[in-house]
């Protein structure tokens, strides 16, 4: 059985993160309970949709406090990275509140549309395992209309109308706003570092 | 800061990638997966393939060919053609494709576009829009555009539907510009001036590429967020590296690879 473990909570990107981790040799298996988490070295929280649906979900499957009493490290990709923090303003929904902080509407601007759609540049904010290999400046692939602010947890930043976080990292809960699964070997390389890294 | 996208179009028809001149006579390019990851390779920023065989002939694009894209390419993709309800979108995304475009079936039904962009998010919906100028100097669109014999005008103004795509939940607005399709004199810089205006989401350029200045032309004159093309890039005429290297000494921001 596959140590690493894809909670389907019906984003649809869940198909790309699995193709991506088989790209480095991983084997996932998908799950949909907390059964499926049992055993798990690592455990990867993919995302695409609106919040509230998602949380709904979670909370259908019995999802949410399995989660929040994983001892595992777990990756939150995209909306799966949004879900980590206490609320989002999208739907105002209260999230699993792994991670400190509220999930906020990007704002638009003259110049800045919404969503944030396309390869941005990630910028280092503190030394993390997470960025082993990724050099200050490389990019990612970005879709999403809300976003995180920049914390004390943040790895990596990037400026769209201003910085928001784009790689967290609180103890064991770990999120990228991008996707990896989609950002060539910067993307690549960051999920290696997440399923090799101590904790 | 956000990158400006480079993004290789594949029509397809049949399983093959084809390229027509103007819509139509079109001619073998190759095996989808075969250039895809040749795109992948050059520094290619995003994929579209659009499926111009599906909405004339009233079938849905099929999934196989896009499992097969997605498992191997590692950056970002869009199918279009012939999606036309919600249950066909769900099953290209889960195949793989990041996002997915609509065009004749949002004209025909604009409640499409809201159904995807509840059941998706509005990231995922792209809306195509095929415009050209008419003689009364006004652009409207045009559906079914794969299939000359099939292609329909519509009373449709062109930037009046660029508007209601929003309202309607599009992500991203990619606007072909008939006019200039296949021909290679330029991106139709006026039109899509015009379209920025309007355009709160990303907007992409697509019709008339054909030298590489056309490329920082439609960047730096209609702040487009990409450029779509397909010929230029297919015939190898436009190398994408190369073209990288253009944009960026003229101050333009892409990605490195």
């Amino acid at each position: 059985m596959s140590d690493v473990a894809v909670v389907d909570a019906g984003g649809s990107n869940l198909g790309s993160v699995c193709y991506a981790l088989e790209r480095l040799g991983v084997r996932p298996r998908v799950v949909a309970d907390a059964a499926g988490l049992r055993g798990a070295r690592r455990v990867i929280l993919p995302g695409v949709g609106a919040a509230p649906e998602a949380m709904r979900r979670l909370h259908e499957q019995d999802l949410v406090a399995p989660l929040r009493a994983l001892q595992v490290p777990l990756l939150g990709i995209c909306l799966g990275m949004q879900l980590l923090y206490e609320r989002s303003q999208e739907g105002e929904v209260e999230c699993l509140g792994l991670v400190p902080g509220v999930v906020r509407k990007l704002p638009q601007a003259p110049g800045i549309r919404v969503p944030h759609m396309g390869w941005n540049a990630l910028r280092a904010m503190r030394p993390s395992p997470l960025l082993d290999g990724v050099a200050d400046g490389d990019s990612a692939y970005f879709v999403h209309s809300y976003a995180a602010p920049v914390t004390a947890d943040t790895v990596a930043a990037s400026d769209h109308g201003g910085l928001f976080t784009a790689v967290v990292r609180h103890g064991r809960w770990c999120g990228a706003q991008f996707h990896p699964e989609r950002s060539a070997a910067t993307g690549a390389r960051i999920l290696r570092n997440f399923l090799e890294m101590d904790h | 800061m956000l990158s400006r996208r480079l993004i290789p179009c594949l029509d397809v028809r049949g399983g093959r990638v084809v390229k027509g001149v103007r819509f139509r006579d079109h001619v073998d390019m190759g095996d989808i997966v075969e250039l895809a990851l040749r795109y992948r390779d050059q520094g290619a920023d995003e994929l579209v393939f659009y499926d111009i065989g599906a909405s004339p002939e009233g079938r849905s694009v099929d999934y196989a060919w896009v499992e097969r894209v997605a498992r191997l390419i590692d950056i970002p993709f869009c199918v279009a053609g012939g999606i036309r309800d919600v249950e066909t979108a769900r099953r290209m995304l889960h195949a793989g494709a990041d996002k997915i475009s609509v065009n004749s079936p949002a004209l025909e039904r604009p409640a499409l576009v809201s159904e995807l962009a509840d059941a998706f998010g509005v990231q995922c919906v792209v809306v195509g829009i095929d415009s050209i100028r008419e003689a009364d100097g006004q652009w409207r669109v045009r559906t079914n555009t794969g299939d000359p014999d099939k292609t329909r005008a519509l009373a449709v103004r062109t930037l009046d539907w660029i508007a209601e795509a929003q309202r309607l939940g599009a992500g991203e607005i990619v606007l072909n510009c008939m006019d200039s399709d296949g021909v290679r004199r330029g991106y139709d810089i006026a039109q899509l001036r015009q379209a920025r205006a309007l355009c709160k989401v990303p907007l992409v350029a697509s019709g008339g590429a054909g030298e590489m200045q056309h490329f920082a032309a439609v960047f730096e004159q209609a702040d487009v967020d990409g450029a779509l093309a397909a010929s230029v890039f297919h015939s190898g005429t436009i190398p994408i590296p190369e073209l990288k290297r253009f944009l960026r000494e003229r101050q333009i921001e892409v990605r490195d690879v």
